[in-house]
């Protein structure tokens, strides 16, 4: 369970998060909606412990372990994962040899062996099957000349082979034609299930189509302004944010 | 966020004087008194038992280094050495020559095993592995134990120290030493030409193809030692040799000098390629008691369609003078310069090539990584030139510099010169900073900010890494992790 208490934060003196509290339950999806600037890729950041984001009050606990005092090597080791809005590029590293290196660091962290070859080669190879990744693009330098949409499976990737225990999906749909959006959102939900919970960020309704949510919360002004069940994103659809953005002035 | 400031002050805790190989063995030392003058250069010639050809030329040396001065023109910085304050030679005592590893003092196989050089199993592995690697082992000076020698004497490879190569080859090393380096090139290849202690000799015949790759594993041991090294490497016509040199030295207070001279010769259609990885003591957090590394090391691509190709990865030394260079005069001929130059705590790096197009269709590649970290500096500089009769030269020259901090400087300085319109240069160059987004993003999936800082160091210096042998390659990306350390924070 992720709960988060009473979130202040600000960036460069300028405050983001304005007292926000949400709790994702196991194995829940929740939605996080909301106007342009309402804070939604500060708080992805804040929860997966980016620098530059000054804490001033509130506590973020997965499992009831204090996140905020854990560095972010420690927080994807305990299952939290992040998938960017703009996933970044690493030349020279082969997608493969990053793979490697990143489920390796964390299984170091939680004092496992070292997976071998072989044993991840196999996970590899069935995770991208899934998601229509082929051997050659496993083969290139990360993220370095992938397209939007192989970015974003390239992201979807990382969290099958990960199993992380709290997902961020920070925008996944934007920037993805409607086929490339199926192909994520299959990928997503081929991992729901058991104890992990999802938290989807997105401006539009339209990703929720694919990913159905348990919970969808209204962000404005850097907190959560109002939460309700999947019917709520349709309501945001029809009527816009013009409401919210009111009443968080 | 109180956790951040515990790991950055633990990360610069870790820092470069906890040098991973700063350890010495004891041995007893047969050793020059300190200074320099004819006297010592005549006691090093009689312990090398050396002809008097090869003294006069040293002592022609010596007389003519008096009248030079140091180079000031690299830019780096340090105090005046005192060339009267250094031992010029020592030789750790042994009885008589080995003929097996069995005879060889077990401290000394001692030391090479804290540096992960397994002499003895690479003796036994011998018979089983496709690939074998022969080590001519230079302990202080004095070429300790050869191996492999009988498998190269039946494919007519001479590999041995320079001082036996001397004794028993005088007609080739007197043809091709000094032929490429000259006795007066620069103030540090003239004191090497007058002191030098030993070093390697590898001559591989008309058309003979080396059955292995050569190995020399140097080490500073002894305390104010200078270490001069000399290396005379010659490809007959059609022959092919790939050489590695691997240093790595124990922590010092003094200031060590090493200036080295290495030359390589490819005659007609032959290839040499020379590979390095340079771990000499940095000194500490200070840059205090590092080694200083001026070497001269050339090719000269003496034939038709030869080829000759440097190899390097630095990350060792207090300060770096080094440019090993090419020499296109055959048609045709090829010249490759690959390096990564690291440098993290008060480390001076000033290294790069020259690549001297002489003759026609000749063609080079450069390509230069340069890592910077702590508050080092990092320079690149080379020098591209055509001469008039150099029609059809061709140089690729790619120059990348990657930022660590911000209290780190890169510098490139390359001087381009043509006097032959036909010639085409071309240069790029790259400075980039590790963003702290990727660095984010790396941690997210696990990483530790070391980690994710050596992940994106390799991806950066992987077309160097790829011309390297295999061994060398795991060899030196471990190197270039563990001389970043407590580069992060």
């Amino acid at each position: 369970m992720l709960e988060i208490r009473n979130l202040h934060v600000q960036i460069e003196d300028k405050k983001i998060l304005n007292g926000l509290t949400l709790t994702v339950n196991d194995g829940e999806v929740a939605a996080i909606m909301g106007p342009n600037g309402s804070g939604k890729s500060t708080l992805s950041y804040v929860i997966a412990g980016k620098e530059d984001y000054e804490v001033l009050d509130g506590e973020i606990l997965l499992d009831g372990q204090n996140l905020l005092e854990m560095e972010p090597d420690q927080r994807a080791a305990a299952g939290v994962f992040l998938a960017f809005q703009y996933p970044l590029e690493i030349p020279g590293v082969a997608t493969m040899t990053f793979l490697k290196a990143a489920m390796n660091a964390q299984r170091k962290q939680r004092g496992e062996d070292e997976l071998a070859t072989p044993d991840f080669m196999k996970r590899v190879r069935a995770a991208a099957d899934k998601l229509q990744i082929g051997q050659d693009m496993l083969k290139r330098a990360l993220n370095v000349g992938f397209s939007g949409g192989e970015k974003k499976r390239m992201e979807i990737l990382q969290m099958a082979l990960l199993e992380p225990r709290f997902c961020i999906l920070d925008e996944t749909d934007s920037g993805l034609d409607i086929d490339a959006l199926k192909i994520a959102a299959d990928g997503v939900n081929a991992l729901r299930g058991g104890e992990r919970s999802f938290l989807v960020i997105t401006h539009y309704q339209r990703l929720l189509n694919y990913i159905v949510p348990d919970s969808v919360h209204v962000m404005a002004a850097g907190k959560v302004v109002r939460s309700g069940g999947k019917e709520l994103a349709l309501e945001l659809e029809a009527n816009g944010y013009a409401d919210y953005r009111s009443q968080a002035a | 966020m109180p956790a951040v400031q515990e790991t950055v002050e633990k990360v610069r805790a870790i820092d470069v004087d906890q040098y991973k190989y700063g350890f010495s063995t004891d041995l007893e030392v047969d050793k020059a008194p300190v200074g320099l003058n004819e006297d010592i250069v005549r006691l090093i010639s009689a312990k090398k038992n050396e002809p008097e050809w090869m003294l006069e030329w040293r002592l022609d040396a010596y007389r003519r280094w008096l009248t030079m001065r140091e180079p000031t023109w690299a830019r780096v910085s340090y105090p005046p050495i005192d060339f009267n304050g250094i031992h010029y030679y020592a030789a750790p005592k042994l009885n008589a020559a080995p003929k097996s590893l069995d005879e060889v003092d077990p401290a000394i196989l001692e030391t090479y095993k804290k540096l992960g050089i397994p002499l003895r199993e690479q003796e036994i592995l011998a018979g089983v592995q496709t690939s074998k690697v022969a080590v001519d082992a230079v302990f202080d000076s004095v070429s300790v134990v050869t191996t492999f020698k009988e498998e190269l004497k039946k494919a007519g490879v001479i590999f041995c120290s320079i001082s036996e190569a001397i004794r028993e080859y005088p007609d080739l090393v007197r043809k091709y030493l000094g032929s490429v380096v000259p006795v007066t090139d620069n103030f540090y290849a003239t004191l090497n030409t007058a002191v030098f202690t030993d070093g390697s000799f590898v001559y591989v015949p008309k058309g003979v193809r080396c059955p292995m790759e050569l190995s020399t594993y140097f080490r500073i041991n002894e305390k104010n030692t200078g270490q001069f090294e000399r290396t005379l490497i010659i490809a007959e016509e059609g022959a092919y040799v790939s050489y590695l040199e691997g240093c790595t030295a124990p922590q010092r207070d003094e200031n060590q000098l090493h200036a080295a001279v290495v030359e390589l010769v490819a005659l007609d259609d032959a290839e040499i390629k020379y590979s390095t990885v340079q771990n000499w003591y940095p000194g500490d957090a200070e840059g205090k008691g590092g080694v200083y590394n001026f070497v001269t090391k050339r090719g000269d691509c003496r034939g038709r369609n030869s080829k000759i190709s440097w190899t390097q990865v630095e990350t060792g030394s207090a300060i770096t003078w080094k440019y090993p260079s090419c020499i296109l005069r055959g048609e045709g001929s090829r010249g490759e310069f690959y390096s990564i130059a690291v440098s993290n705590g008060m480390q001076q790096v000033d290294s790069g090539t020259k690549m001297i197009h002489l003759g026609k269709n000749t063609t080079s590649r450069i390509i230069s990584k340069g890592i910077s970290a702590g508050r080092s500096q990092n320079t690149y500089r080379g020098q591209v030139s055509a001469h008039r009769k150099a029609t059809g030269a061709r140089n690729f020259t790619n120059c990348d510099s990657l930022l660590i901090g911000s209290a780190c400087g890169a510098h490139t300085v390359p001087y381009m010169e043509s006097k032959n319109a036909s010639a085409v240069f071309e240069h790029e160059a790259t400075t980039s900073k590790i963003s702290e987004d990727q660095m984010f993003y790396c941690q997210q999936r696990g990483l530790s900010a070391e980690e994710a800082t050596a992940l994106i160091v390799n991806g950066f210096v992987k077309d160097v890494l790829q011309q390297l042998p295999m061994e060398f390659a795991v060899e030196a990306q471990k190197l270039i992790s563990i001389s970043l350390e407590g580069s992060v924070g």
